[in-house]
């Protein structure tokens, strides 16, 4: 089962590396990992999203509850978050298609952020749905390259 | 101050009075410090893995943080093991390490490894340190870390080029961990809980473990199990957590332990030598297991969904992520155990239990009668050659290894500081010596760390000189530290050695037996030119190191020997010898269930 988790750890010298272990010692993959800080600038907030049976993720949860620099932990369920993605795909645009990656960009409210003579780099953001959607889509003019955030998080309450 | 001097000044704060350390390039500037402390005594083992077991011993007899140190590179690398056993037993352990200067970090400098990097699985955890104003805060959370909750190993690492740096430390009054909340405190309606359901129960059992022993609860457990008369079966790390000699102790129990422990635990079954046959249940186990700062380890439970299969678990804990991680328990709670069990003696005091479980008490004696632990002296012992020579003319005086311990147990009176290496003997020393108190009973459990015995009763004895520290070791442990010998002399540690010889590595061969055939898989220590000689001769080595040593090979000579080992006011060893034959008994093997109990 695919899992949400947030993380809130002390911005210390190795905290990622010890957050990263306890996945990759147990044989789980991260799918995607976000880290930066909040608002304290003393205070990181990592988004990951792993895979895994309900048992293993629940004692991951509780082994990263115990590093000394992990404040606070949440497993989030679906329906208790709300959740965006950015990313930047640099699409093929030639004179043909360029008008029709511009409808699609359009209709999914992105942004083109830059041109070139044969693509296009656009800005999404979204949930998981869109964001999978719209490359998919853009997936048929020819993706070149694309780089994303992963998934950042925060709990509804 | 140095960089140095404010480390050691901080140790001295924390108040450290030895600390094993071995030196080299990166960490002489530390040694030198040292030499100018008058607090701390520096110990100098003669290999670092040996330093970092003595510390664990140190740590293990008193309940303070062990500290050992070593150089970058294969300095810290040889701390490893000592840190991994730490990390598997729960002991509070400093494992100091020098490291090449910062700006020689990752160039693949002389003696560098990533010890950081190298040891982030195996500590609670660890501190690089990057500026010189963050030693006196980074050594008194590594205390606070390492000696709270569930105690744990932390490694400092430190840069040369900080320990010459010159700064004036500004101590910190208090740690400020906003993350790490070492006491967590049982709910009142959990606990309450827990009574209703001894109340309803006609067949508890208590299973504790190295918990009650780091957190200090003996007592609390002592008074719990009076007050609500549920007999008591301890861990391999619980050993000593409640005393083996009362009436309500079943000893240990798992892989090596006692039948009715393990009875008691999971009922009775008609003995069966293939794991195919259904279990035939000849009398229940368990209803109720109350599991006090264990982790249902694979040595305790074999099998474990057949583990106290049809009984209502109820699991204590300081760790919550202990809880269901081996076994899904029925009742988890997430609280130190010395609270918890303060807590319910008060509710036991003003509301005593009504239940009294006549039948079950009388179900255990039956069990206790019924397989206890036993040995018989057998014909085949002299298939062991290197016995033959020895034995000439005296062949029906050949030690059995448990005899030895029970021996000692007399001559002690179940007084001395017990430390093993890991093996056969490991598991003689557990079950025919009893233990009573606390702390008395020092193994490498978890890990199962080989070479722990030597250097860990190094360790004890320094902690605790009032002791008699005796090691029990085999002849493949011992040899795995033989080095420690020199730090025992010349620190003049009166820690003795008894080595139970029977030139294998008995456990080993032992599986083998049962299991592969009796094919020898390397696990033959002495010379196969000359089998009927004893390889390698023990009392030469101690010669060399000059420690006295006496070879013992027949059984109306042993007491005597023990009797003049203990009488010594060195460091001594007794070189037993023993045959190889002896398996452990009982023997759940691994993965199955009390029903294919040998015993």
């Amino acid at each position: 089962m695919r899992h949400t988790i947030s993380v809130l750890l002390q911005n210390r010298f190795g905290a990622l590396t010890r957050v990263a272990g306890l996945f990759s010692g147990r044989g789980y993959n991260i799918d995607s990992l976000n880290v930066a800080p909040t608002h304290n600038p003393d205070i990181s907030r990592m988004t990951i999203v792993t895979r895994g049976d309900d048992a293993t993720v629940e004692q991951i949860v509780k082994q990263l509850n115990k590093l000394v620099n992990v404040l606070e932990v949440q497993d989030f369920r679906d329906h208790e978050y709300v959740d965006r993605e950015l990313v930047l795909v640099r699409v093929k645009a030639q004179a043909k298609s360029r008008a029709e990656v511009m409808q699609i960009t359009d209709i999914f409210r992105a942004k083109i952020v830059d041109v070139q003579p044969e693509s296009m780099t656009i800005e999404i953001t979204g949930d998981e749905g869109k964001v999978e959607k719209f490359i998919e889509l853009m997936n048929h003019f020819g993706v070149q390259e694309l780089s994303r955030t992963g998934k950042v998080a925060l709990p509804r309450r | 101050m140095l960089g140095s001097e404010i480390l050691v000044a901080a140790l001295e704060r924390e108040g450290v009075d030895t600390i094993f350390a071995y030196p080299g390039g990166a960490s002489m500037e530390l040694h030198q410090a040292l030499t100018r402390s008058t607090q701390i005594r520096t110990i100098l083992p003669r290999h670092e893995q040996g330093g970092a077991f003595a510390a664990e011993g140190y740590a293990r007899a008193t309940g303070k943080a062990g500290v050992c140190m070593g150089t970058s590179g294969p300095g810290a690398t040889n701390l490893l093991s000592g840190i991994a056993d730490a990390y598997m037993d729960s002991v509070p352990l400093i494992a100091l390490t020098g490291q090449v200067p910062q700006a020689m970090i990752g160039k693949g400098a002389f003696q560098e490894t990533d010890f950081f990097g190298m040891t982030l699985p195996v500590v609670k955890h660890s501190y690089l340190v990057t500026d010189i104003a963050d030693i006196p805060r980074i050594v008194k959370e590594a205390f606070h870390i390492a000696q709270t909750g569930r105690p744990g190993p932390v490694v400092v690492d430190f840069p040369k080029n900080i320990q010459q740096q010159r700064a004036q430390p500004v101590w910190p009054e208090k740690v400020d961990l906003p993350g790490y909340e070492p006491s967590p405190k049982a709910d009142e309606v959990a606990l309450n809980e827990v009574l209703g359901l001894i109340e309803k129960s006609e067949r508890p059992v208590l299973y504790v473990g190295g918990g009650i022993i780091t957190g200090e609860a003996s007592k609390e457990l002592r008074a719990f199990a009076e007050a609500t008369g549920i007999p008591v079966t301890t861990t391999l790390m619980g050993v000593g957590a409640f005393p083996e000699d009362h009436p309500l102790s079943l000893r240990w129990l798992g892989m090596h332990g006692c039948a009715y422990a393990n009875w008691a635990v999971s009922g009775e079954f008609k003995p069966r030598t293939n794991p195919g046959d259904p279990m035939e249940l000849v009398a229940p186990g368990a209803d109720l297991l109350l599991a006090f700062g264990v982790r249902f380890d694979d040595r305790v439970t074999g099998k474990v969904e057949k583990f106290c299969e049809h009984g209502t678990i109820v699991h204590i804990d300081i760790d919550s992520s202990e809880h269901n991680k081996n076994k899904l328990v029925h009742l988890p709670i997430h609280s130190d155990i010395r609270y918890a069990l303060r807590q319910l003696n008060g509710m036991l005091s003003r509301r005593p239990l009504q239940k009294r479980h006549t039948a079950w008490h009388e179900q255990i004696a039956r069990w206790k009668a019924k397989g206890p632990l036993r040995y018989t002296a057998k014909e085949d012992v002299l298939s062991s050659v290197h016995m033959r020579d020895l034995l000439a003319g005296r062949e029906q005086e050949a030690i059995m290894p448990q005899h030895v311990l029970e021996v000692l147990y007399e001559l002690t009176a179940g007084e001395a500081i017990i430390t093993t290496g890991v093996g056969q003997h490991q598991m003689w020393a557990g079950q025919w010596y009893r233990y009573k108190f606390p702390r008395q009973f020092l193994t490498s459990a978890g890990l199962g760390a080989m070479g722990y015995g030597y250097p860990a009763a190094l360790g004890a004895k320094v902690a605790r000189p009032d002791r008699q520290v005796v090691d029990i070791d085999g002849d493949g442990s011992f040899l795995m530290n033989v080095q420690e010998l020199a730090t025992a002399r010349i620190e003049k540690i009166a820690a003795k050695a008894i080595i139970l010889n029977n030139q294998h590595l008995g456990m080993v061969v032992q599986w083998e037996d049962r299991f592969y055939g009796g094919n020898r898989g390397h696990t033959y220590l002495g010379d196969p030119r000359n089998m009927r000689a004893i390889y390698p001769d023990y009392v030469a080595i101690c010669k060399g190191f000059e420690v006295p040593c006496e070879r013992v090979a027949a059984k109306s000579d042993l007491r005597a020997a023990v009797q003049r080992m203990l009488d010594s006011e060195e460091p001594y060893v007794l070189d037993v010898i023993t045959p190889y034959t002896e398996h452990v008994l009982p023997f759940i093997p691994a993965g199955r269930t009390v029903a294919d109990m040998i015993y």
